[in-house]
């Protein structure tokens, strides 16, 4: 008797997630304490990882946590707990372009609107039933064949970077 | 019963209860392993205190029931019951949620650990790539309760601890990718993450990847082991929480049962991290040489592991009744010792049980494997002495990393002989 697992309340899960990531992506730049606000980041990160398991992308989901979540922001979090907190809490925001701001986002929020009412049928109306088995070796299989050459340069560019900040940091090497 | 109850105890059900999508026995699993966990770091408490002490020719605890048997949980006792302090000038609110979201990333990486074929809580494509995401979690909490604490240990100890483990995530990684690369030998070519699937191709290929490309797998295997200790912040790597340096780290202000729930999470990520090791390189839940000795009179043998197992912690227990004073004084504790052997004897009397026996195989050599870690883990920290800081991060960035790289390759490398070799030909023939 071989039951296939249904996917578990998926439309509800999707508007907790993005509701979640929205509010405290709201958070981040709302509160005064950088700390809290790098907290709040984590959590958006990680509701956008809970994202991509529900488009079937584990592997994503997971170099979403491995990479940004473990590794970028505990370096955040470490280079802020290093600077006075107490100077930057008592300064002054910088919301001096709230006007050219709420401009760019009526921008942005008319363009979504207009894509969402005029390519309505560029949408699959049901989510694809994909199957998320082998999801990891079809990233490895597309990553060593078809996507060979973008994927080289990319490692290629990461390394000049790492060595540019050796460099950089370091006055005798 | 319901439905969802006996479906998943039908006997063609072969996969987890994650994987089968029943919510019910999913919960069960949780609520086993929880209980499990916490129970087993109750239980490596007072072995790691007895055991220290004994390397140390001490006796350890002695004073609470026979020979200190309820140490733990009078422990336990005194920190529900102690003051929770928050120090002033903390940030209470991440104070307060720091050892919480310890515990969580530690809990959270029990799902996909495999006691056996289907004994997991769910079977994940990502597996392994989720246990080292998640456990890189922990670090956080061990960042916001330093930072929160408002005082300079605690701030010191974090700072510490986040150098330590971000950096020897990577070397760990680069074992874990080598293990993974082994998986891919067989017919399709393509390996796999899932924990399940992991050990079901060492299996296949009739080794243990420790063994695997003779000295390469063993290499590999020891440059985890040397990172997974690093990675749960445990002696000689314990610079975190060193105590003659800073008191007790980044938990220096955490007081009751936070500071029970950090040391709850720093035992149950042991556990969890030798898991992965033995998930990887130690043939998971598999029984020693499950194919070069098969066949039903091995089998057999081996069933009876589990009982002997419980038979001799039952015979040293009640041997040690036998030493006990004869003093009045003491007579209360020879009973309870004596009760404690025989819970010993009738578990294994119970494990004898041919049902019993056949279906607790899988769980008993994986659990059995794990503590041979957890007592090095102990043996470690009576044995090494705590490295400085610049020689822990240079074991880390220029020993571990680079042979890292290197077992990568050549793993890579003796992998494809035979495809090199054929191309190799083909130069020459052209």
């Amino acid at each position: 008797m071989q039951q296939v697992a249904q996917p578990v309340a998926t439309t509800f899960f999707f508007y907790m997630l993005s509701g979640i990531a929205v509010l405290s992506g709201v958070l981040v730049i709302t509160r005064k304490n950088p700390v809290h606000s790098a907290l709040a980041l984590i959590l958006t990160l990680l509701c956008v990882a809970g994202l991509y398991l529900m488009l079937y992308a584990p592997f994503v989901a997971g170099v979403q946590i491995i990479l940004y979540v473990g590794g970028i922001m505990v370096l955040f979090l470490f280079v802020i707990m290093l600077v006075n907190l107490e100077h930057s809490e008592k300064e002054k925001q910088f919301n001096q372009q709230w006007l050219p701001g709420i401009l760019a986002a009526l921008g942005l929020g008319t363009l979504f609107v207009l894509i969402y009412v005029k390519g309505k049928n560029a949408f699959p109306a049901l989510p694809p039933s994909l199957p998320e088995a082998n999801n990891t070796q079809q990233v490895g299989v597309l990553l060593y064949s078809n996507y060979m050459f973008p994927f080289e340069i990319a490692s290629l560019l990461l390394l000049v970077a790492i060595i540019g900040a050796v460099v950089m940091a370091k006055k005798r090497i | 019963m319901p439905s969802f109850i006996t479906n998943y105890l039908d006997k063609s059900v072969q996969m987890t209860p994650g994987q089968y999508g029943s919510p019910f026995w999913a919960l069960v699993y949780i609520l086993v392993v929880f209980g499990g966990v916490s129970l087993a770091v109750v239980c490596m408490n007072w072995l790691e205190r007895k055991i220290l002490a004994h390397m140390q020719v001490r006796l350890g605890p002695m004073r609470v029931g026979p020979h200190g048997l309820l140490q733990p949980i009078a422990d336990a006792l005194k920190l529900i019951l102690k003051e929770d302090i928050v120090p002033e000038g903390a940030d209470s609110f991440v104070f307060l949620l720091a050892p919480v979201i310890i515990l969580l990333a530690v809990f959270s990486v029990y799902c996909v650990i495999p006691f056996g074929p289907t004994h997991a809580i769910t079977d994940m494509n990502i597996g392994i790539l989720f246990m080292l995401g998640v456990s890189s979690l922990g670090v956080l909490g061990i960042v916001m309760a330093g930072w929160a604490s408002n005082s300079h240990y605690p701030l010191i100890g974090a700072l510490r601890s986040s150098a330590q483990m971000v950096s020897y995530e990577i070397a760990m990684g680069l074992a874990v990718v080598s293990a993974v690369l082994m998986t891919s030998l067989n017919d399709t070519g393509t390996g796999t993450l899932s924990m399940i699937d992991i050990v079901k191709a060492q299996n296949a290929q009739h080794i243990w990847f420790v063994f695997k490309f003779f000295p390469l797998g063993l290499i590999a295997f020891f440059i985890f082991a040397v990172a997974m200790v690093a990675e749960t912040n445990r002696a000689p790597f314990d610079l975190p929480e060193a105590e003659s340096e800073l008191t007790a780290g980044f938990h220096t202000e955490y007081s009751g049962l936070r500071w029970s729930l950090f040391m709850l999470g720093e035992y149950a990520a042991m556990i969890a991290v030798s898991s992965i090791a033995i998930t990887l390189w130690l043939g998971g839940w598999m029984r020693p040489f499950p194919n070069a000795l098969n066949g039903a009179t091995w089998d057999l043998a081996f069933s009876l592991f589990p009982a002997l197992t419980f038979f001799g912690l039952a015979a040293m227990t009640f041997y040690s009744t036998m030493r006990m004073p004869k003093h009045a004084f003491f007579r209360v504790q020879t009973i309870g010792l004596g009760a404690f052997g025989a819970v010993f004897a009738l578990i294994g009397l119970i494990l004898l049980v041919p049902p019993v026996r056949d279906r607790v195989q899988d769980v008993y050599w994986f659990v059995a494997k794990i503590a041979v870690f957890l007592y090095l883990y102990i043996w470690y920290r009576g044995t090494f002495p705590r490295y400085r800081f610049d020689q822990l991060m240079k074991v880390g960035w220029k020993v571990l990393l680079p042979m890292g790289i290197g077992v990568l390759m050549l793993t890579g490398v003796v992998g494809l002989r035979t495809e090199i070799w054929d191309f190799l030909q083909r130069l020459v023939h052209v």
